[in-house]
């Protein structure tokens, strides 16, 4: 039996070159034996110290590599509380010889008892970070703050500066029967074990925190187990708050059960000249035939006339002048269009504002709406892919597009796409066919048909998207020409 | 006499906020201490400083600023119409107790909340203060969760995202219709509009990839809302629909759902019942399924029977015993997003399978030390020594599998 000492319960470093000169020794796992110096375990009865020739410092050039995810593991590892951690950490280092992809075989017996014992070292780990219960003090140099903590693992050192970057302005101290850490504001230190008497008993806050837990709880969702599984009844003695759990507990069915049985009492007095009006009764009347474009834009954000309303955001009715002469019919509002209530501003929007520029015509001059108001989608994971409007829906937000037209009486209305030109004409016209032709409508204006601006944001090949540009720019500038 | 005052308005309005079960202090930009004049600190993963016997964490201090209230929601317990005791804070009260509590490590943060007193504006703006006064005077770099009210001007919820980790308005019911008559004040497109604000503001906040200048934090730790569960008629399908539909439109972090519970003092017009927490459960279940395994709400609404989710086992597995077509499914061949549909299988677990399967063809045992449990896999996959025969096909397949698997109220 060989034997190593290591300095203390987390010394990597002394586990690290004995376990180098083991293996470079060709001792077996089940010959090597590490024990920590100044506990019970050392000086078995075969043990043999290790011979200084084995030791590696001579020997630095024999030294052999280990994937890193070995190093990472085995140093939390070490900080498992079982004792035969340093077993297990040598034999997976033994068995890296033959095998050097082991670490990352999950599925490995051994790699997978260190895994899970790591996972409880990570979860100690965390639970320190959230069960820690700091009591303030006073010194010489003012207010500190000391706690008394007992991790399930050895995990104060590496715990430790979490706090130091959480409470940099605070002087604080963790007190575990593992060791201390002191933290001055300045540098953070370690010192030797403690005990629950050097710790403060009280701290007057503590009421008040007990105050905010009992009330937070809600007696009739009992779930202990589900506390518990959280919350180990080991953690629950250096917990202020955990002291109240039973009488929760036992309160909870009859507090429960008497919010059922209570039969609904009267209004509160105040109630009648407190409350708020309600938004309801004075929601616009959106069958109302409107009268100006203000009761289009309350209306729309009223209309059930089809199912888009659920789903979308809000109606987007047309911006523009009252007295435009050109309107623009799009299709729908798309994405951004939704978020922010306005019409064309999305990618398409640019498109259609560059274009409209190059075409001679003025932006701010246009009346510019959409064939149906609201946002046609489907949901996918973060995002929404837009549907085509169905005839159903288009026929039904005409009511909304007829009051525009009705009220602007634009002499030319443009229709971007083969949904707009549904929803001006009745029908659904070939767009490419007769894109540019002008077309007479009922009220004495004229339609005009061309592709919507996402047609070319779609196009994958750069030269048909130069010419697809060219042309729906001509288009426009046709329509201005029509107009004079 | 003063402080005991102080403590029973902290129990009155921890009471009045603990109805909404948004606690988390996750997601948000990482920050510390360091270098600043105050203290706190966000490190990518919340932290749960407590748990209480209702198995909900304490993460944040959760508190109304006052319960007093304008509006008239028929489900809330701070209804104008309550008689419930009403209490109110001082904004320094809030600051001194959220820093009292950090201090001694009890928190993560604060989640304020509040009734509605005078105006939306108004009690925006009392909000707004809070968090800007423990950033500004204090440097507090802990998490903040604020809720919005909807109503409130836009330039006001601007000020909350620069404070605030988080911001929250709750849509509280699923069905519009419900809302409209239990909530006479609210209006969902009001909610809607807010929710759209957040979003283009975290968007906004994101600087584009050559951009020198940083523009302004907004709301790090994004949004999240509330749907309440039982309270209106809205049918399990209906209410992940709405989910799906808020995520796509919103980027909602998380949509929390809430087992309407019985309320002291609560209004005639609703069930009083104890909260129906498996179903509550189910649809947690069914919106990871949604956020992290790649399934559809109408791809869940498919193991449903009239638009409800089965009670009796997990929707993953219902999804399955509906799609036995689909399996078993090759352990060491199959892709991941397949991998993902088996029931049982967490995505922990499929990312080990997937990445050991570099190494070595599973056998049933190397599956079992992958996963919690290999009894519920067994009948949906094949291994190396392993087929699963008629397993996957018997017709008391499902009574096999929920047999061996006690009911456990954790999320897989
Ligand atoms: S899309 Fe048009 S018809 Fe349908 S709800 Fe919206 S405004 Fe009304």
């Amino acid at each position: 039996m060989a034997v190593a000492t290591l300095d203390g319960e987390t010394d990597f470093d002394g586990w690290r070159k004995a376990a180098r000169a083991f293996r470079l020794a060709g001792v077996e796992p089940a010959a090597a034996r590490f024990v920590v110096a100044g506990t019970m375990e050392q000086g078995g009865l075969f043990d043999q110290p290790i011979a200084e020739e084995a030791s590696p410092t001579p020997d630095e050039r024999r030294a052999f590599n280990v994937p890193k995810e070995f190093v990472d593991l085995a140093q939390k590892l070490i900080l498992h509380r079982s004792a035969d951690r340093f077993d297990l950490m040598y034999r997976l280092l033994w068995r890296l010889k033959d095998e050097p992809d082991l670490i990352k075989v999950i599925s490995d017996r051994d790699v997978a008892d260190a895994l899970e014992r790591v996972k409880n070292v990570s979860r100690a780990s965390h639970k320190m970070k959230a069960f820690v219960r700091f009591r303030q003090v006073q010194d010489d140099l003012g207010e500190a703050w000391v706690a008394w903590f007992e991790p399930p693992h050895r995990v104060l050192e590496k715990t430790a500066p979490f706090f130091q970057r959480r409470f940099t302005t605070m002087r604080w101290s963790i007190l575990t029967p593992d060791g201390s850490a002191f933290w001055d504001g300045e540098a953070l230190r370690f010192g030797v074990p403690a005990t629950r008497d050097m710790a403060p008993a009280e701290d007057e806050i503590e009421d008040f925190w007990k105050t905010y837990y009992a009330s937070t709880f809600n007696p009739a969702r009992l779930k202990v187990k589900t506390m518990q599984g959280e919350m180990a009844k080991s953690y629950w003695k250096n917990l202020p708050e955990a002291a109240l759990i039973p009488e929760l507990v036992a309160a909870s069915s009859v507090r429960t059960e008497t919010m059922v049985a209570t039969p609904s009492p009267q209004p509160n007095p105040r109630f009648a000249r407190a409350v708020a009006p309600d938004l309801h009764m004075a929601r616009p009347d959106a069958e109302a035939v409107p009268e100006n474009l203000e009761d289009v834009a309350s209306g729309v954000q009223a209309c059930r006339r089809c199912p888009l309303y659920r789903d979308a955001t809000q109606g987007v009715c047309g911006e523009g002048p009252k007295s435009a002469r050109l309107m623009i019919v799009g299709e729908q509002p798309g994405d951004q269009e939704d978020l922010a209530g306005r019409a064309f501003i999305g990618p398409a929007g640019q498109v259609l504002n560059a274009a409209l520029a190059e075409a001679g015509i003025d932006r701010s001059d246009v009346y510019v709406t959409n064939a149906v108001k609201h946002f046609k989608h489907e949901p996918r994971g973060k995002r929404r892919l837009h549907k085509t409007p169905n005839a159903g829906e288009v026929q039904a937000c005409r009511w909304w597009l007829d009051s525009e037209r009705r009220l602007i009486k634009p002499q030319v209305v443009l229709a971007l796409g083969a949904t707009a030109g549904l929803a001006l004409l009745g029908r659904k016209p070939a767009v490419m066919q007769e894109r540019g032709a002008p077309i007479d409508l009922s009220d004495g204006s004229t339609a005009v048909l061309t592709v919507h601006p996402s047609y070319l944001l779609r196009l994958p090949d750069e030269a048909a998207k130069f010419e697809a540009r060219r042309l729906f720019i001509e288009d426009l500038a046709a329509v201005q020409r029509r107009m004079g | 006499m003063a402080r005991l005052d102080l403590r029973r308005k902290l129990s009155v309005l921890a009471d009045a906020a603990k109805y909404d079960a948004s606690c988390s202090s996750s997601g948000t930009s990482k920050r510390n201490s360091v270098g600043g004049k105050g203290i706190g600190s966000t490190e990518g993963m919340g932290i749960c400083h407590a748990y209480t016997p209702d198995g909900r964490c304490i993460s944040l201090l959760k508190i109304l600023l006052t319960n007093f209230c304008i509006y008239d929601c028929a489900y809330c317990i701070n209804r104008v119409s309550s008689n419930v005791e009403r209490g109110r804070f001082d904004v320094d009260e809030v600051v001194d107790l959220t820093l009292n509590f950090y201090k001694r490590n009890y928190i993560e943060g604060l989640f304020l909340s509040s009734g509605i007193i005078r105006s939306g504006d108004y009690t925006m703006e009392q909000l707004v203060l809070v968090a800007k006064t423990l950033r500004e005077v204090h440097d507090f770099r802990g998490y903040i969760h604020l809720k919005l009210i909807p109503e409130a001007d836009p330039k006001l919820v601007e000020m909350a995202g620069l404070y605030a980790d988080r911001l929250s308005a709750n849509i509280e019911l699923p069905r519009d219709e419900a809302l409209a008559r239990l909530a006479p004040q609210k209006d969902v497109g009001v909610i809607k509009k807010a929710m759209s604000q957040v979003r283009l503001g975290v968007e906004a906040a994101k600087p584009a990839k050559r951009e020198k200048i940083k523009p302004p934090k907004f709301a790090p730790g994004g949004q999240s809302t509330q749907l309440i569960i039982g309270a209106d008629g809205a049918p399990d399908t209906e209410i992940l629909d709405r989910s799906a539909s808020l995520y796509g439109g919103y980027g909602l972090r998380r949509v929390y759902y809430s087992a309407f519970s019985p309320i002291p003092d609560s209004s005639s017009i609703l069930p009083l019942s104890k909260p129906p927490l498996m179903r509550e459960h189910r649809l947690y279940q069914a919106d990871w399924l949604m956020r992290f395994y790649g399934f559809s709400a109408p791809e869940i609404g498919e193991g449903a029977s009239n638009g409800m989710l089965d009670l009796a086992v997990d929707p993953k597995l219902a999804w399955a015993l509906n799609k036995r077509e689909q399996f078993p499914v090759d352990v060491n061949r199959a892709p991941r997003e397949m991998l993902l549909r088996v029931p049982g299988l967490g995505v922990k677990a499929v990312d080990r399978i997937v990445s050991v399967r570099r190494y070595r063809t599973l056998r049933l045992e190397d599956v079992g030390r992958l996963t919690r449990s290999v009894a519920k896999i067994r009948p949906f996959i094949t291994a190396l020594d392993w087929t699963p025969g008629g397993l996957t096909d018997a017709a008391d397949l499902k009574a096999r599998v929920t047999s061996r698997t006690p009911e456990q109220l954790s999320l897989f």
